[in-house]
């Protein structure tokens, strides 16, 4: 049915047709709509059969949906920025110890500074914690990879992340197909667990293991991740079999068959891209986009079965690597070993800068001109930067980098009296 | 019924007697029937208070839940000594998860039982003293706040034995340990720092706390089987000597954990909905020094550069408690507070109690408590 919904409003409906035993939230922004609306279901005895548990700590949420997976039951939480970080040890935990816990990350930058708004920074973070990582472009999608989340982490074993930008989508109101009960039901059957703690059938779960089998523990993990690259299209088309709805799946080109350039992004800027490729596209310029989707499991030869035949690649991420420059970029480059062409990094969006059509446009026409460098902040202002370089080279106690550069900023709290 | 009439105290022997009473008043683990929920051929080291407190318990509540039960593990030697894969010494379902988030990992539990209408199946939680008020503490106290219904159990040795013996938030004033070591003008731990857990768990007034120890094991299993009388949170903090972290010999774990009780540096009690409801009274009662002393973590305490200051010091702790709670029945009007500590009247079948030939005495209590 067609709804003119928020986005954690579309996400939190879909979670409740997967039928949830267990919830557990803390609030974080841009994350908090998603569990308010799963407590409203909850509350109101819509969503029934389900426990929703408000807890005390993002690491807290992380272990209730460990101790709730392990005793058997579909469980659900969601967190954003800080909160991801703060959970860290457990996300970890819950991967390792194989529990198909479906999170939504609501994609916030991560301070200091403090900013609440979106970049890729948080999950980026977590990109190698063992579980699989699916980044939403709409707000339909994200509705639509929860439901296939929790088909995959159940059969793979393993916890999925759904990553949605958090405002962009989290807060946009969109038009969403909400499937119906029928449908889900159809598509997603029982957890059916692979190890349980069950009274009738005692087990020891989550016990030490030493150097003579942590290589191969750990190997299987990335076995399964590997699995997951066979499982996600199969889940993706069979979604589509129920659903009517091409959603999910592991990479998203656009207009790339003959593309001299290709963009390779994640998430919501995807539609963005798409625009100023098509408008581009009108104007003659070969150029495409490659949308990731599930960044963990990386789709290597996917990525590259797209690429090999483009003579540039431009990968635009919203998260740096301090000290090196793109993550995705860097991912990317592993799939292209072996393959030349020109590739240049462009860190876009950062705590919430908008990522607009007319830079997007100012950037492609440089690539186009062969001027743009390997690695690019898009819309940055190096003046800025500069006179706070200049600034710690003259003064020893020279500050807070952050409020140095708001006061150039001009921002009016900041001004002098 | 007095869900605890009679007590049992070992005086030097190995007797528990439990011959002597009713069938359903025996000791669990007198029960040839009963669980072994942390069963023989674990690592513990010899004398380990943790591991007797553990198997006590856990056997108690399994008798209580007739087995239906799960545990949920934080690290710790607990969890160390019973189980690298592919060996456990658990014969109960066992989830260990994270150092610091056991009582949320049992709340989870306890809420995919709820979820599945399998309100017959309870959680216990269970750590040392560090991953439960220490790097645990926020999970526990947000568990007891939403009264989820655990019961969490704390085997307290009053230091991280697992990493070598660090100091903790239980770690007593003076004390030795590897990171307040016994040098300098004021040797081992500092005086006014720690947390009383059981206080701290009252004061989140849910339906059931107790403090035991490994001396008096058949009123750990009391507490153990009151607990699971109750729906909610509950906590149980109990008292575990440990030989290699204490430097205290193998065979005085009991010892200890009985001298620990009669100074009042640890008092026994039991506490419903934030009020403590019933004290468990010193029997005979000892200074200080005679229960530190044949620890080497006080040795630093003792002997020609002794600190007798440092003593004085710690016996005026054991006095404060002796006043919070009653501990003692003769304590003048005056030292008692107000509305505290319901006064048992005790009556001693046989009052040498420190006679080591002594098989064992029977303390007959009248009670009216519960």
């Amino acid at each position: 049915m067609l709804s003119q919904i928020e986005g954690s409003k579309a996400v939190a409906d879909a979670i409740a047709l997967c039928r949830p035993e267990v919830i557990c939230a803390y609030p974080i922004s841009p994350q908090t709509h998603i569990v308010e609306g799963l407590s409203a279901l909850v509350k109101s005895g819509k969503l029934a059969g389900c426990e929703y548990v408000n807890v005390e700590s993002e690491f807290a949420a992380m272990s209730v949906a460990i101790g709730a997976s392990a005793a058997g039951a579909r469980a659900y939480t969601a967190t954003a920025s800080q909160g991801l970080l703060y959970m860290v040890e457990a996300v970890y935990n819950a991967s390792g110890l194989g529990l198909p816990i479906v999170m939504t990350v609501a994609n916030r930058a991560i301070g200091s500074p403090i900013n609440i708004w979106n970049d890729h920074t948080d999950t980026m973070s977590q990109r190698d914690c063992g579980w699989i990582q699916l980044y939403a472009e709409t707000n339909q999608e994200a509705a639509d990879l929860h439901i296939q989340a929790f088909k995959l982490a159940e059969e793979l074993s393993l916890p999925v992340m759904v990553c949605m930008d958090g405002f962009i989508l989290t807060h946009a109101y969109e038009r969403v197909d909400m499937p119906t009960q029928e449908q889900v039901d159809a598509y997603l059957p029982a957890f059916e667990p692979r190890q349980v703690l069950d009274p009738a059938a005692p087990i020891s779960i989550g016990a030490m293991v030493g150097p003579e089998a942590f290589t191969e523990v750990r190997f299987l993990a990335h076995h399964k991740q590997m699995q997951a690259l066979d499982e996600i299209p199969g889940i993706a088309t069979e979604f589509q079999e129920i659903f009517g709805r091409d959603s999910g799946g592991l990479v998203r080109p656009y207009r790339t068959e003959d593309a001299e350039t290709v963009i390779v992004a994640l998430g919501s800027v995807l539609g963005t891209i798409k625009d100023v490729v098509d408008e581009r596209r009108e104007a003659g310029e070969k150029i495409g986009v490659l949308g990731i989707t599930s960044f963990r499991p990386f789709p290597m030869l996917a990525i590259r079965g797209v690429l090999r035949h483009a003579q540039r690649v431009i990968i635009l991420e919203k998260a740096l690597a301090i000290g090196l420059g793109g993550i995705v970029s860097d991912n990317v480059r592993n799939a292209l070993s072996g393959i030349t062409l020109k590739g240049n990094t462009v860190i876009a969006g950062l705590g919430g800068r908008a990522i607009t059509k007319v830079s997007l446009h100012k950037l492609f026409d440089e690539a186009r001109a062969d001027r743009l460098e390997r690695l690019v902040f898009l819309d940055m202002d190096y003046d800025l930067v500069q006179r706070e370089i200049e600034r710690t080279k003259q003064k020893r106690r020279s500050g807070s980098a952050a409020e140095n550069i708001l006061r150039d900023v001009g921002v009016v709290a900041a001004r002098p009296a | 019924m007095p869900y605890q009439p009679i007590k049992f105290y070992q005086t030097g022997s190995f007797v528990v007697g439990n011959r002597l009473l009713d069938q359903n008043e025996r000791s669990v683990q007198s029960d040839t029937e009963r669980l072994n929920s942390l069963t023989s051929g674990h690592r513990a080291c010899q004398g380990c208070g943790e591991a007797l407190g553990a198997r006590y318990a856990l056997d108690a509540v399994a008798k209580a839940t007739g087995g239906r039960m799960i545990a949920a593990n934080a690290t710790g030697c607990l969890e160390v000594f019973s189980t690298p894969f592919p060996e456990t010494s658990w014969r109960i379902p066992w989830v260990h998860s994270l150092f610091g988030n056991a009582p949320a990992v049992a709340t989870g539990i306890a809420a995919a039982m709820h979820a599945k209408g399998r309100d017959d199946i309870r959680v216990v939680g269970q750590g040392g003293d560090g991953g439960t008020i220490d790097i645990g503490f926020g999970c526990l106290s947000g568990m007891f706040e939403r009264n989820d219904d655990v019961l969490y159990i704390c085997y307290d040795n009053e230091a991280y034995m697992n990493t070598g013996v660090q100091r903790s938030g239980a770690t007593p004033p003076a004390a030795r340990t590897a990171t307040t070591p016994a040098v300098g003008p004021n040797p081992g731990n500092v005086f006014g720092q720690g947390k009383d857990m059981p206080r701290i768990a009252m004061a989140h007034e849910i339906p059931y706390v107790a403090t035991a120890t490994v001396a008096e094991l058949r009123d750990l299993e009391a507490k153990v089987e009151r607990a699971m009388s109750f729906r909610g949170a509950r906590y149980i903090h109990v008292f575990v000597p440990c030989p290699l972290g204490w430097g205290s010999s193998s065979n005085d774990t009991i010892k200890l954990a009985r001298l620990v009780k009669e100074t009042g540096l640890f008092p026994v009690f039991e506490a419903e909905h934030g009020e403590v409801t019933a004290v468990s009274k010193i029997r005979r009662h000892i200074p200080v020094e005679e229960y530190l002393r044949p620890q080497r973590r006080y040795a630093h305490l003792f002997g020609k550069h002794g600190h007798p200051e440092t003593i004085a010091r710690i016996q005026a702790l054991a006095d404060r408690n002796i006043a919070r709670y009653g501990l003692l029945d003769d304590l003048p009007d005056s030292l008692k507070p107000p509305g505290s500590a319901v006064g048992r009247q005790v009556r001693w079948q046989s009052e040498d109690l420190s006679e080591q030939t002594s098989a064992m005495a029977i303390l007959t209590e009248t009670t009216g408590a519960h």
